[in-house]
């Protein structure tokens, strides 16, 4: 039961989330919708967004899930620090993290002269855009499979050891399966992050097409110019983020 | 629920504008409203000190953007009493809009130039270099002024650029050659002398074919017509210029 009176914010709140939304789609241009969505630079745009947000999932699957484990399943001191510190690009403007990335991975970063002995270029490349996706959308794999882990308990891993599994046999056998729908939503929820990925790319990175310029960074050279196609496209990573949600709930409520 | 929703979200928004309004109150009166492009935001601030030195009761409220965003937001009812371009492109766009009182006036002009790293690592030395296969070069994109700019001194000089980016902005591609992610950028004169010793700047001869002018009108329907033409006065006479020269601007 809940006070009537709570409905009336609550309205006002999914209103102001909504209402810009119902914009977007009343301002979308529609007779030219598939043109605009179709040009060259978009679907150069879509595909390399496609593309970059796919493999920085997989890195963060690759990296997110031992990191979880580690959080989750051990106890050592500062353990509660290090959580915080590694979920730091949750809240960090992510031009923040660009300029961190570049002072990082840049010619004159701190592993700039590394890179470069082994011949590695990461500015103005794909590989800077995949490594900016991944920076922000680690943290989001990292609790989503963290707190499926802790729902999860250590029960079966126990009970599986004690019939003589092995610690790695239990990982593989036990503890994924029972956490894959957690997984599955981190994964989906990194995604989404990835694809959504604007400030830390455009700091890092820069924009060209084909090669850095994502989704977002099409959108926001197009404002300038056919804000028609920029609406519009906005509209595509709308529907993309719909879709998102609706599969990550998926994944919890199978939970 | 729409007649009950809608001013819900009304109430929600207007306490937000209202303590906006309040905070920038000031000591004046009257408020002038100015939009200058981004590459006046030095410039645009002495001049507005200067504006309130010499006018008592009157603020200065300065939005500094893009020109083309400064537009945009005008036309969707931005509170600009005064809008200063960086290109007469989207003064035009203003002026069609039937949204500027009066006609447009030249200000100031801007050229082209290259920015370097300090030390000039890749030395680069004319735009025929930027074209040099190990150069990493960085530009605005062809949407924006200063890429349009770019392009045209390309096409004087014969010279076909392969650059490693497009950015969005001026301050982007300084950002790029100040931390030495590339090798050379392409901005104008002011951006250079305005970024210091971040970076170093190397004359166009083709630049002078290529200048960009800047024009300022008040806008129409003003609430402050007086103060209005008073800033514009300012910049065009004698104390503005003079601000716009220091700053590296051209006389238009």
């Amino acid at each position: 039961m809940i006070p009537r009176w709570i409905l009336v914010p609550a309205a006002v709140g999914v209103v102001f989330v909504l209402l810009p939304l119902v914009a977007i789609v009343a301002r979308v241009d529609w007779a030219d919708f598939l043109d605009l969505i179709t040009s060259q630079a978009s679907k150069d745009a879509l595909w390399l967004s496609l593309r970059t947000s796919a493999i920085a999932t997989l890195l963060c699957l690759l990296f997110g899930t031992p990191m979880a484990m580690v959080l989750a399943r051990t106890s050592f001191p500062g353990q509660g620090v290090l959580r915080s510190l590694v979920l730091l690009p949750l809240v960090l403007p992510p031009v923040v993290g660009g300029i961190a990335l570049l002072y990082t991975f840049g010619r004159r970063g701190l592993l700039g002269h590394e890179l470069e002995v082994l011949g590695l270029e990461v500015a103005f490349s794909t590989t800077a855009v995949v490594l900016a996706q991944t920076f922000v959308a680690l943290p989001f794999l990292v609790v989503s499979l963290e707190g499926a882990l802790r729902t999860a308990g250590q029960r079966y891993e126990v009970v599986a050891a004690s019939l003589g599994a092995g610690p790695t046999t239990v990982f593989r056998r036990v503890t994924l399966p029972l956490v894959l729908p957690g997984l599955v939503s981190g994964a989906v929820l990194a995604f989404a992050r990835a694809l959504g990925e604007f400030g830390a790319t455009i700091t890092f990175a820069g924009s060209l097409q084909g090669v850095t310029r994502t989704l977002p960074l099409e959108i926001y050279q197009l404002r300038e110019t056919d804000v028609d196609a920029a609406v519009a496209l906005s509209l595509v990573l709308v529907v993309v983020a719909v879709l998102v949600i609706g599969f990550a709930r998926q994944g919890r409520s199978s939970l | 629920m729409r007649r009950l929703l809608i001013p819900a979200l009304l109430a929600l928004v207007a306490p937000l504008a209202a303590c906006g309004s309040d905070d920038d109150s000031g000591s004046g009166d009257t408020t002038l409203t100015v939009y200058a492009a981004a590459s006046l935001t030095a410039t645009f601030e002495k001049i507005a000190d200067e504006f309130e030195a010499a006018h008592d009761g009157v603020d200065v409220k300065l939005s500094f953007g893009g020109s083309s965003d400064l537009v945009a937001q005008i036309q969707n009812g931005a509170p600009a009493d005064v809008f200063a371009s960086a290109d007469t492109e989207n003064m035009d766009k203003l002026v069609e809009a039937g949204m500027a009182d009066g006609d447009p006036q030249d200000f100031a002009t801007n050229v082209p130039e290259i920015a370097v790293p300090p030390g000039n690592p890749a030395g680069v030395r004319s735009f025929q270099d930027l074209a040099g296969q190990d150069v990493k070069v960085v530009v605005c994109a062809p949407e924006v002024p200063c890429g349009a700019a770019t392009q045209e001194v390309a096409d004087k000089a014969g010279v076909t650029l392969h650059p490693v980016s497009e950015e969005q902005s001026v301050t982007d591609v300084l950002g790029k050659v100040a931390s030495g992610e590339a090798d050379a950028g392409v901005v104008y004169v002011t951006d250079v002398r305005a970024a210091g010793d971040q970076v170093e700047g190397i004359e166009l001869p083709e630049s002078d074919q290529v200048v960009n002018t800047y024009p300022i009108v008040a806008v129409e329907g003003t609430d402050a017509p007086d103060p209005a033409q008073e800033f514009l006065d300012l910049v065009l006479g004698d104390t503005g210029q003079q601000i716009l020269r220091d700053a590296g601007f051209g006389r238009p």
